[in-house]
């Protein structure tokens, strides 16, 4: 379970989150939708501990994430992320990319480490890109690597801040079909999007964030179709 | 019709030079890269103002030129009775000269590697060494080489300095050639044909590597 518990976080004299309680259930499915700048992203950061918090706490399975005492590269096993930029580590293969972190984090043969590697490939339809570099896939392709690669650690939970935000249209479906099936599997995911439609369809609830506070959270349905919140109604006016 | 009095004894001594500028420079490019290398993750990890005493002490080795710290390092080694032979107060005084400059290389590739692709190793647990050790390094690699190929081609050229410490290298045994056989301009063009033929593998190997990798990229 991610319990999120009165987070501030701020840059500099600018505050991105005024206080953010949530909490995800395992096999649990929560997107986050937004303005720019609503903090968002930020949050997804603040829970696995690539960005420190002013106060509040972040607790994934009993463990506090900005305690001093957390080894944060161990948590950071079992919570993979993907971004919005797919950064795949341009000097290796599609199959080394994924198979890196399972080899030298987790300490595998490098058969087992392949084999997983190939497995979770196959899983995101990659299977015939393994000798491949990511230099010569598409953006939708890197962007489904980058998935099979935060996948590869076994991860209990997954973040996905934004990952079709940088992809051509055409490239859109390729990698929300693949958090379709991983929601379908019962992975407990949180997905900053900006895609409605998914949100819609995968969420068990929605979360809508504004200037940095969690304005209204609620099934999709309620949130979609009888929003509370002012700027909730603003926003989904908006964007349809 | 050209006549030249140069035996092949006089070459087997250009040639001993030659191997004297490969080892100076040999030693000087490996312990100013490993140096270079150290001090430049230094630089980028504290950044520049915790790092500034390093960074102010190596701007001296870059500012100062080579000749006035040879003879300087020489004259310190003699003053502190450490008792250096002139290969060693050479081979010291260029690493660090080298190190200097393969500093600012090695801090310039280090932060070529864009921010996000590190943040995607650490995000999958990898800690600060494994990051730098399979993502930054192969990476700042690629980006550093055509410039450390340049540092080493340009050190071995400098290493012809230390012939003002009493070393025989290529330009001194040259030198000396030129002072008994009278014949400054065919001794001169066969030191720097010496000089070209022994930089050309340095160059090649460095362009192979970066056709090599440049595919993938």
């Amino acid at each position: 379970m991610i319990e999120i518990e009165n987070v501030h976080k701020s840059f500099g004299s600018l505050e991105v989150l005024k206080g953010i309680d949530l909490t995800v259930r395992k096999g649990e499915v929560v997107t986050v939708i937004g303005g720019s700048g609503s903090g968002k992203s930020t949050l997804l950061t603040c829970i696995n501990g690539l960005e420190t918090i002013a106060s509040g706490r972040v607790v994934i399975d009993g463990t506090d994430v900005h305690a001093k005492s957390t080894d944060l590269n161990k948590l950071r096993q079992k919570v993979g992320i993907v971004f919005q930029q797919w950064n795949a580590f341009p000097h290796l293969t599609v199959l080394e990319n994924v198979m890196l972190a399972p080899r030298k984090v987790l300490g595998l043969p490098k058969e087992k480490a392949e084999e997983i590697a190939v497995k979770q490939l196959t899983h995101v339809g990659l299977a015939e890109k393994l000798s491949v570099y990511p230099s010569r896939m598409s953006g939708g392709q890197q962007q489904r690597m980058a998935i099979a690669r935060a996948l590869a650690m076994s991860p209990t939970y997954m973040l996905f801040d934004e990952v079709t935000s940088a992809l051509d249209p055409m490239l859109v479906g390729e990698v929300l079909d693949t958090l379709r099936m991983l929601a379908s599997e019962g992975m407990t995911m949180i997905c900053v999007t900006h895609e409605m439609k998914f949100a819609r369809e995968v969420s068990d609830r929605v979360a809508f964030f504004h200037q940095g506070i969690m304005a209204e959270i609620a099934p999709p349905e309620q949130l979609f179709d009888a929003p509370q919140h002012t700027e909730t109604k603003k926003f989904l006016a908006a964007t349809h | 019709m050209f006549s030249t009095a140069l035996t092949w004894s006089d070459l087997a001594f250009l040639a001993h030079g030659a191997g004297m500028t490969l080892a100076v420079t040999a030693v000087s490019v490996a312990a100013g890269t490993v140096l270079g290398i150290v001090f430049g993750v230094i630089r980028f990890q504290f950044g520049p103002y915790w790092s500034a005493p390093l960074t102010f002490a190596l701007d001296i080795f870059r500012s100062v030129p080579l000749l006035i710290q040879l003879v300087l390092g020489n004259a310190l080694q003699s003053i502190a009775k450490l008792g250096w032979p002139p290969f060693t107060t050479s081979c010291v005084v260029l690493s660090l000269y080298t190190a200097a400059y393969c500093t600012e290389i090695v801090r310039g590739g280090i932060d070529s590697v864009p921010v996000n692709t590190r943040r995607a190793a650490r995000s999958l647990g990898m800690t600060w060494w494994q990051d730098m050790r399979y993502i930054v390094a192969p990476l700042a690699t690629r980006v550093s080489l055509p410039s450390w190929i340049g540092l080493t081609l340009g050190v071995m050229k400098d290493s012809a300095l230390v012939l003002w410490l009493g070393l025989i290298e290529l330009l001194r045994a040259s030198q000396i050639l030129v002072t008994r056989l009278q014949e400054p301009l065919f001794i001169l063009l066969l030191c720097g044909a010496i000089y070209f033929v022994i930089s050309l593998p340095i160059a090649r190997f460095g362009r192979y590597l970066e056709e090599r990798w440049s595919p993938n990229d």
